[in-house]
């Protein structure tokens, strides 16, 4: 190649050119726009979280009275839009997205993604499917009231005879669109991490962060079809008179929630695969130590990603199961402790005989740790059939499923974000700043969601606008930690604007020699185009 | 009718060889509470110790993890161990804690399916009660005591008071279902528009109600008393304002009950009235 074309290639675009981002057909690009995407969508979301602890900082009706904010149909329609934003919308392009087209080239010592015109359709999907979604709360839901309130699980038939209005009709083209973006993107990361790698990087010596891509992304591929199925079954059913999950007509109900749930649970292991690897890189690097045991953490998260796809009806042990059939769910849902255990005890193991500095990234990661095992062994708990028909929809499963994903999904999305802020943006963060949000996350998110256990085992149910008196005291706890929560999330934003007018020029590896994957191998932020000549693994 | 009934319940109560009977909650959330409601059937009983054992298990294993993050956290820091290993595989380590978490599922396992069989496996029942989930009440019908069906709904918060007995925001209903005391009560829900829960804490159990389907479980209770449960699965706009209100009460009490609701459902709460209003006079007489 000549000097010339070279040249062209190294030529980065203005920032202020739109064609650079809309036509976008470069991997970091991407991601980047897919970062600023799950950032506004989780300030969307986690502002509807907001208005749902209001609501139950004291029994009655505060927030949802028929006032500004409308009645309990629109709580519903809150707790709703709160769940399918933060998975769909926000966890995801983060993670996905974001991480996943920054790093997965990088550190497979690759150009670029397999498909780049791909990758921009896929990101581009997105907003538009944002939008339908947050159209929908505008348009009649149901009796008059806009906006679908039937939870982010949309069982049948609240969700088809149930809501007569169009608000849910979006709600599934928002889905579909949103499942189209992730089958693409799926196709996307399979292909670059098996064709793409540079020479000499076999699957096991590839960095922890892409394996748990690849599973995420096989995962993807095989449980996003099933709801796109589930969720076209429902558009009939609602707007074509076929019968898939109305009795009347020989359906089923509880077909419905088995396709749901096959694909529900492999999502959730989408939402903290990633998390696990990027965990482990941050870990590895701040113990100044290789990762412990790597084929162990790698194959563990295939046997999780396994795994995740032959439990789905630990979500339904009341729907009336045989109770053989739940026996087996319980077996099975148990053994996921298991390769579990193994990725916590491993990430210890990686510290232990370590020579560990505790910056900010470190800090999230440790937080995660202790955070993801409690949020780990209350799920060990419910996947006991028995001791699930007392829990089962209770605000212990909230407090559970917001331990692993709210302080495990999140807390490892900030420890990535603070770990490679510096390689994405080109400037270093206060870490002060950057400190003080961490323990104002770490302390907020527990006092909201740690008495959630406690009101769940006393009974309290969950997606209750209002609530007997005698749950009064645990719920102000929580809604107090909702306050320290956000003032971290305030803390952040003013940790970005900062960095955005300080500008201090970052170093190409802030961590020194822990830091060993590629990525720490190219300027900060690394050239518009790298790896033009492909890096040779040892 | 409701005067007969009345009689009927005065009658049965002169019977009773306890006067311990009263209109007391058992079966309710209390405030500020870290745990279960109190347990008043054998499958909660149960539920309650297999999660007392849990709880052991758990909070032992989060603080095992609590206290390697601590010890490695001061240990290894940087400034106690400048030169880190470049250790990464130890074989034995990784079979123990792959054999050691199985060992502790296993543990886990045996009580946990004795326990579902235990509630899962209905035993031989003594009658059935219906109750069918509506948007948004719940709708009862005894059909081994001549098939009377009424509908539970919420009492608004306007009405609540304490007469003749305490009532509960959220909680209390207009015509609450009632079993007699020591009965192995069988119990069938279904569902006639959404899918609605039927949830009862005190006794562990929690049922879909599922349109097309019939779905039964069961409980057997020694402890008179009123017991409240939640309707547990979203449902549309008054979700959380369909309860379910049950009493426990003498045989006799219940037999009037029965024959009265017959009549009319709305005379029922007459019967429970005025057996609550006499034990009262008689626990007062007592403490004289």
């Amino acid at each position: 190649m000549s000097e010339a074309a070279a040249a062209h290639h190294d030529h980065t675009p203005s920032m202020w050119d739109w064609k650079r981002w809309v036509f976008s057909t470069n991997h970091k690009d991407i991601g980047t726009m897919y970062l600023i995407f799950a950032i506004f969508a989780g300030v969307i979301g986690g502002a509807m979280s907001g208005l749902i602890r209001w609501e139950l900082a004291e029994p009655g009706l505060q927030v949802f009275n028929n006032g500004f904010w409308g009645n309990e149909h629109n709580y519903n329609v809150i707790t709703t839009m709160h769940g399918l934003i933060m998975i769909f919308f926000m966890v995801m392009p983060a993670m996905i997205g974001g991480f996943g087209n920054w790093f997965v080239p990088l550190m497979i010592g690759a150009p670029d993604m397999a498909f780049p015109r791909m990758n921009n359709i896929s990101f581009w999907l997105l907003p538009f499917s944002f939008a339908l979604i947050l159209i929908s709360m505008f348009v009649p839901g149901v009796g008059g009231e806009n906006g679908f309130g039937g939870g982010w699980v949309m069982y049948p038939p609240l969700s088809t005879t149930g809501h007569d209005g169009p608000a849910f009709d979006l709600v599934i083209f928002s889905l579909h669109i949103a499942g189209i973006s992730s089958i693409l993107g799926a196709i996307n990361f399979i292909t670059t991490i098996f064709n793409m790698r540079a020479p000499g990087m076999t699957l096991h010596k590839m960095p922890l962060f892409v394996w748990s891509m690849l599973v995420t992304t096989f995962l993807l591929l095989l449980a996003v079809p099933v709801l796109a199925g589930a969720l076209t079954m429902l558009l009939t059913d609602r707007n074509f008179d076929t019968t898939f999950f109305n009795p009347a007509g020989g359906g089923d109900p509880v077909m419905y929630q088995h396709l749901f749930w096959f694909f529900g649970h492999p999502e959730v292991y989408i939402l903290i695969l990633p998390g696990f690897g990027m965990i482990s890189h941050i870990v590895s690097t701040f113990s100044r130590k290789p990762v412990f045991g790597y084929l162990g953490m790698a194959y563990a998260m295939v046997a999780i990603g396994f795994i995740g796809f032959i439990v789905w009806a630990h979500h339904m042990y009341t729907v009336g199961m045989n109770v053989n059939l739940k026996a087996y769910f319980v077996a099975a849902t148990m053994i996921i402790a298991v390769p579990t255990g193994i990725k916590i005890f491993s990430w210890i193991a990686t510290m232990w005989g370590g020579s560990l500095s505790f910056r900010t990234p470190m800090m999230w990661a440790l937080g995660f740790i202790f955070l993801f095992t409690v949020g780990g062994v209350t799920g060990v708990v419910l996947a006991n059939a028995g001791v699930d028909q007392s829990l089962h929809d209770t605000y212990y499963v909230v407090a559970h499923f917001h331990y692993v994903l709210s302080l495990g999904a999140v807390f490892s999305i900030f420890a990535g974000f603070y770990y490679w802020y510096e390689k994405i943006w080109g400037v270093k963060y206060n870490s002060f700043l950057a400190r003080t949000q961490f323990w104002l996350f770490f302390i907020g998110a527990n006092v909201i969601f740690f008495p959630q256990h406690f009101l769940g085992l006393n009974g309290m149910p969950r997606r209750y606008v209002d609530y007997p008196d005698a749950f009064a005291f645990w719920n102000m706890v929580s809604s107090w930690g909702y306050v320290i929560m956000a003032l971290g999330m305030v803390v952040f934003f003013i940790l970005i604007i900062e960095s955005i007018v300080r500008r201090r020029k970052a170093e190409a590896n802030p961590w020194g020699e822990g830091a060993t994957t590629l990525e720490w191998t190219l300027s900060s932020p690394p050239p518009f185009h790298q790896f033009n000549e492909l890096p040779k693994i040892k | 009718m409701r005067i007969s009934a009345v009689f009927g319940a005065l009658a049965a109560m002169f019977c009773l060889v306890t006067a311990a009977a009263s209109a007391t909650p058992v079966g309710i959330p209390t405030d500020q509470a870290l745990g279960f409601q109190r347990a008043a059937s054998p499958v909660m009983e149960r539920i309650t110790g297999f999660h007392n054992m849990m709880l052991w298990i758990i909070t032992a294993i989060s603080l095992v993890v609590l206290a390697l993050l601590v010890y490695v956290v001061f240990r290894f820091r940087e400034k106690a161990n400048p030169n880190p290993s470049k250790n990464s595989h130890n074989t034995p380590l990784e079979v123990v804690w792959t054999a050691i978490p199985v060992l502790i599922l296993v543990i886990i396992a045996v009580p946990s399916f004795r326990l579902l069989y235990f509630q899962d496996v209905l035993p031989e029942t003594d009658f059935t009660i219906k109750t069918t989930g509506w948007q948004w009440n719940w709708e009862y019908e005894y059909v081994d005591h001549g098939g009377f069906t009424f509908f539970s709904n919420m009492t608004p918060d306007a009405d609540i008071d304490n007469e003749p007995y305490t009532e509960y925001r959220n909680l209390s209903t207009d015509l609450p279902i009632v079993v007699p005391v020591g009965a192995t009560v069988r119990v069938e829900v279904t569902a006639a528009d959404v899918i609605h829960n039927w949830a009862m804490p005190s006794f562990g159990i929690k049922m879909d109600a599922i349109p097309g389907r019939l779905n039964e479980t069961w409980f057997q209770t020694d402890i008179e008393g009123i017991y409240y449960g939640q309707c547990s699965e979203l449902c549309g706009v008054r979700h959380a304002f369909m309860p379910i209100e049950l009493h426990v009460v003498p045989q006799g009490v219940f037999d009037a009950w029965v024959e009265a609701s017959n009549e009319d459902p709305y005379s029922g709460p007459d019967v429970l009235a005025a057996y609550y209003d006499s034990t009262r006079e008689s626990r007062v007489a007592a403490a004289q």
